[in-house]
């Protein structure tokens, strides 16, 4: 399958009067054409950063991409110039935002909004993207749409707000979607709903979509493969089946146990403790202070990524044939 | 929306009967007269110029007789200079005044806006500095300070701009920028303010992710939104203007309005006061309900409000 975006070594600092974060710590992975990459991990886990990162939306200062590589159909993005970027943006990748009541503006009409993306990129009449936003509109499932055009967004609910906002990162046709966080300000009936609109939309384009969340039931629906990331790192990346169902990393197996289920009973099981502070994060595996199968050597060193399947790596010492051995030998005794 | 323009017409018809009542109570309160000045007129020659000019009569009577010539906009002539009526006074003093009005804000609001927004996208930078530190400047030197000043550097010492009166566009300069600076700086130090806040908002990072320009995102996503508040505060920037220029008319020797307005209160002369203080504050309230216009105007929520609230 072809790899239409690459991510290699991918570090992201802020700096602030504090001292400087260090949000993304060597972020690798790939997306193949026409698929749902979910990228999974708590607030602060730095999943939004890569995802302005390869938009090259990150305010700068204080952010700024200090090593690593964003390769999209085979130029560096982070390279290119912010000419050239501005050219890309909306064009061959957009975004979706998390809040739909704050994406659009409260001063334009919805129609304008839509429009004004397609008429910066193309050369295209004024009737013509009109007819190209009212079938956007009708794509993402919004009634009446030359009427809902000269509207403005404080007449549209949550829910058709971010109808809009997809129609509006569509519209030029892109090869990538980013979307963060996009059902997490929804109400959940609606989220089901926009979730569905994904699947309908990436069925009708082919289109390639990233999809940032925390919420594992978005992530179940609709994607393809899963990277999940903690303290500025991807810890393990799989299919859905793999990470659901055979997790290696304690992080991921953590994550899944925190999830409500309705089938069994017995309390809820958090992880403990809280992630690495990102001033200064840890040299090993960040994740050690709040692992049950703390070794030593995690405190000191960062596990090497270990292939469980062709799809499937984890970050994890867990991997090495050294400790699977002591493992062994600690359930014989 | 008719109906919401008709109960504001009805509400500014009321604010401007409460102004010219005010004024009524506090010109008869004032003591002296309008023939004390003169000095060498006898007591039947007073009691005649009073008879003439209604100030004989109960002061209930003469209050009808200044709604009445209020109604009908006759004023009358003036007692100072009596081959002049108050509406000649008007007609001729306004259009300069105005004049002066209209170049001061058209300064004002560009210069501002433009250092408030410069201000902004060079946040903790060298121009945001120095257009604060010229707004902070403008905000606390008071314009007939910095009218004088002005022309002792600029019209005196170098010789750039003529020292007063209003004749040529070089006659605008210096009044102009003394009346504006002040506007300006409050105009530029609210612009920052706000275009700070909204450059953070989401649908600014959204019109950067549809690869518009940052000139189309600054002009067409951030200073509208931006402008709101300066929208709110025109309407005081307005009067503050206005009130300004009768100082600066003053200095300047500008034949405007505020000339007469100023001269009538040391005269007392009553049609004249009367007149210039009924025109100015109906001016000032028109502008008011512009404003209030233009609000709707530029934000789309606050249409709406007022029709749900009809």
């Amino acid at each position: 399958m072809e790899k239409i975006l690459e991510v290699k070594d991918l570090h992201v600092t802020f700096k602030t009067y504090g001292g400087t974060v260090q949000a993304v710590r060597g972020v690798d992975f790939h997306l193949y054409k026409g698929e749902t990459l979910a990228i999974v991990g708590e607030s602060g886990c730095g999943k939004s950063v890569t995802s302005s990162a390869i938009m090259r939306l990150i305010p700068s200062p204080p952010g700024k991409i200090t090593a690593g590589k964003i390769v999209f159909k085979g130029q560096d993005l982070t390279r290119v110039s912010e000419r050239k970027m501005r050219s890309i943006r909306g064009v061959d990748i957009s975004m979706i935002f998390q809040d739909p009541m704050t994406a659009l503006n409260p001063t334009l009409t919805i129609g304008t909004q839509l429009i004004e993306g397609l008429k910066q990129h193309k050369k295209i009449s004024d009737k013509d993207a009109r007819i190209r936003a009212i079938e956007m509109m009708e794509l993402v499932g919004i009634p009446n749409p030359e009427e809902r055009m000269k509207q403005y967004p404080h007449q549209f609910s949550g829910g058709m707000r971010q109808r809009i906002v997809i129609a509006i990162a569509l519209i030029c046709e892109p090869e990538l979607l980013i979307a963060d966080e996009p059902t997490t300000a929804l109400d959940v009936t609606i989220q089901a709903q926009i979730l569905e609109l994904f699947e309908k939309i990436q069925e009708v384009t082919g289109v390639s979509i990233i999809l940032i969340t925390h919420d594992l039931g978005v992530v179940a629906k609709i994607a393809d493969r899963i990277a999940v990331m903690y303290a500025g790192k991807i810890i393990e990346t799989g299919n859905k089946r793999e990470i659901f169902y055979k997790p290696q990393h304690p992080y991921t197996k953590g994550l899944l146990n925190s999830v409500p289920r309705l089938d069994t009973k017995g309390k809820l099981q958090p992880i403990d403790g809280t992630p690495p502070d990102l001033f200064s994060p840890p040299q090993g595996c960040p994740f050690t202070a709040r692992c049950p199968f703390a070794m030593e050597v995690c405190n000191k060193v960062y596990p090497e990524s270990t292939a469980v399947s062709d799809s499937h790596r984890v970050d994890c010492w867990l991997q090495d044939e050294r400790a699977k051995q002591l493992l062994a030998t600690m359930v014989t005794n | 929306m008719l109906k919401y323009i008709l109960k504001k017409l009805l509400i500014m018809a009321i604010t401007l009967w409460i102004i010219i009542t005010l004024t009524f109570v506090l010109m008869v309160s004032v003591p002296g007269s309008p023939f004390n000045s003169e000095g060498n007129s006898n007591e039947i020659v007073q009691a005649n110029l009073e008879k003439h000019y209604n100030l004989d009569k109960p002061i209930p009577v003469q209050y009808l007789l200044y709604l009445k010539s209020i109604v009908t906009l006759e004023f009358g002539p003036s007692i100072s200079q009596p081959n002049q009526t108050v509406n000649d006074m008007i007609g001729r003093g306004f259009p300069i005044s105005a004049e002066l009005g209209i170049v001061t804000v058209i300064v004002a609001l560009i210069s501002g806006v433009t250092l408030g927004v410069l201000a902004a996208l060079r946040h903790n930078g060298v121009i945001d500095y120095l257009s604060m530190g010229i707004a902070v400047l403008g905000i606390s030197v008071p314009n007939f300070i910095l009218a004088t000043l002005l022309i002792q550097q600029l019209a005196v010492n170098l010789e750039w701009f003529p020292v007063a009166t209003w004749k040529s566009p070089m006659h605008m300069v210096l009044p102009v920028l003394a009346l504006a600076t002040g506007p300006m700086a409050i105009i530029a130090r609210l612009t920052r303010s706000t275009m700070l806040e909204v450059l953070t908002q989401d649908y600014i990072k959204m019109a950067r992710a549809k690869g518009l320009s940052p000139w189309k995102i600054i002009v067409k996503h951030a200073l509208r939104n931006a402008l709101m508040p300066v929208i709110t505060v025109m309407g005081t920037l307005l009067a503050g203007i206005m009130t300004g220029s009768f100082v600066i008319e003053q200095i300047f020797a500008i034949p405007g309005m505020g000339k007469y307005f100023v001269e009538s209160i040391n005269h007392r002369d009553y049609p004249v006061i009367m007149g210039t203080t009924v025109f100015y504050s109906a001016f000032l309230i028109i502008m008011l309900f512009l404003v209030d216009i233009a609000y709707g105007l530029l934000d789309p929520r606050i249409k709406v409000m007022k029709k749900e609230g009809e």
